[in-house]
């Protein structure tokens, strides 16, 4: 099973390919709205491309909306990795 | 309530040639074919045409932010580089755009093919919406290039998208011009757009009006020539800005002509077939509006696409709607028939020939099909006093549009 940082690095790996954003950008206090200029439509494709990736289901609306930056988003994954566990 | 004079301030091109207008210019006046056969078509079950004159590949991500690109298939991809172009060679300032004053007519046959294909591929062979992104529709959905455009240059105005297969840049200008003359809007972007896909040639190739002559693809399509067997599909987008003349003399633009007169019929006879007497009557209804006779007419640019029944009905059009003598050519010789974008691009090439005053003519016309010499058709490049002229478009559905274009003088 993927370490927390090996999925960490994955997630940035991955969301810096599909919005064309710098992966220094990424950092944990980044806002994905403000600092990242994604959008709406952006987070239904970060979900898309996240559960390629990981292979599992990214279901849960109501923590999705919670997701304010790129640590909260860390530590949702990071929770889902081990509910599959 | 007197109406506006309109004229044209801007082109933009994205055609079989390349990226922009001079790429367009340059290949037209080479006479160079940009008709070239797809490989990856010969494993399709039935295609029996491979040939198409597609847009050269290009990175589209320095062209445009990603931000803008999510929503784009390439038709859209096309109009928006095009009209950025358009409005950039009228000088439309950003504030102008903005204003309310400006606004955007851009058709397309459909939306993207390459972005329906993938969709319903998905969701056809998988049963499943999942996976499906977010910037999908808005590839896909028929106002797709117009929709883009307005976000990406900030276009306020009035937005429009004629979907009439190979008249939706004619119907575009079409409505522009009606927009402008009544005052509606001051200036707007108006053209076409289409892209490459296998499906769209297919169409043609079903209904046997696509060109086969694979072994050959740099002498096809043939309009008006004996030897024609059809349609080669070609990709691009031709925007114009359309313009009071009132505010293009106001901001100092420059006029590359004038739209004063507009026929657009149904011929409400066959859904596939060409009508020549509906095709006659779009031109006597332009001239008519123009306040011009036949024997004012230098020159038409023909739709001509290269099949038996088109060619004729067109050749036999001009000769009764003008007259016997007058020069014809068409432009699909040398890069297709790109369908919706069609009436823009061919506009853009005809404003040039009024500018240069030569006429361009129809590539690969060897040996004239008798049924279509009732019209002087044009064979080498023939410098000519032109000043006005005949643009004609037509579309499968019945859809028969001409125009009226005029050089403007100095002295308007």
């Amino acid at each position: 099973m993927m370490s927390d940082d090996e999925l960490r690095r994955k997630v940035v790996e991955v969301l810096a390919a599909e919005f064309e954003l710098d992966p220094a950008a990424l950092v944990p206090a980044a806002t994905l709205y403000d600092d990242l200029d994604l959008d709406s439509l952006d987070a239904v494709d970060m979900v898309v491309v996240l559960e390629k990736t990981f292979g599992f289901k990214l279901s849960d609306e109501e923590q999705l909306r919670s997701i304010r930056t790129m640590d909260d988003l860390f530590n949702f994954l990071i929770e889902l990795k081990a509910k599959q566990a | 309530m007197s109406m506006n004079r309109v004229v044209i301030t801007g082109r933009g091109a994205v055609s079989p040639y390349g990226l922009g207008v001079q790429q367009l210019l340059e290949g037209v006046w080479q006479g160079r074919s940009a008709v070239k056969v797809m490989e990856a078509w010969r494993q399709i079950s039935g295609m029996k045409s491979l040939l198409a004159a597609p847009v050269p590949p290009f990175d589209a991500k320095n062209k445009l932010p990603r931000a803008r690109r999510r929503s784009m298939g390439p038709v859209a991809l096309y109009a928006t580089l095009a009209a950025q172009e358009a409005a950039a060679d009228a000088g439309l300032s950003e504030a102008f755009l903005a204003g309310g004053e400006v606004g955007a007519v851009i058709g397309s046959t459909t939306g993207s093919p390459e972005a329906l294909a993938a969709l319903y591929g998905h969701y056809l062979l998988d049963n499943s919406i999942e996976a499906i992104k977010a910037g999908e529709f808005f590839k896909i959905m028929g106002h797709s290039c117009s929709a883009n455009v307005c976000m990406t240059l900030g276009i306020t105005g009035e937005q429009w998208a004629p979907t009439s297969a190979c008249t939706s840049a004619a119907q575009a200008l079409g409505l522009g011009y009606l927009l402008v003359q009544s005052g509606r809007q001051q200036a707007m972007l108006c053209g076409g757009a289409d892209e490459t896909h296998a499906s769209v040639t297919g169409v043609f190739d079903v209904v046997r009006a696509a060109s086969c002559r694979n072994e050959t693809p740099g002498a096809t399509p043939s309009p008006f020539d004996l030897k024609r067997d059809g349609v080669v599909c070609g990709a691009g987008s031709g925007i114009l800005v359309l313009e009071s003349l009132d505010s293009a003399r106001q901001r100092g633009a420059r006029i590359y002509g004038e739209i004063c007169g507009f026929g657009h019929v149904n011929d409400s006879e066959h859904i596939a077939h060409p009508h020549s007497s509906s095709m006659a009557r779009a031109m006597v209804r332009a001239m008519a509006e123009a306040g011009v006779s036949s024997a004012d007419i230098d020159y038409v640019n023909a739709h001509a696409t290269g099949t038996e029944q088109g060619d004729r009905a067109e050749a036999q059009a001009i000769a009764q709607a003008v007259h016997g003598s007058v020069a014809v050519s068409s432009l699909k010789g040398h890069f297709g028939h790109t369908l919706g974008a069609a009436g823009g691009l061919e506009t853009i090439v005809l404003l040039e020939m009024l500018l240069r005053q030569e006429i361009v003519p129809t590539l690969h016309l060897e040996d004239i099909d008798p049924d279509c010499h009732c019209v002087d058709l044009v064979q080498h490049l023939r410098p000519r006093a032109i000043k006005t002229v005949i643009k004609n478009n037509f579309a499968l559905g019945g859809v028969n549009a001409a125009f009226i274009i005029r050089r403007v003088e100095d002295d308007v």
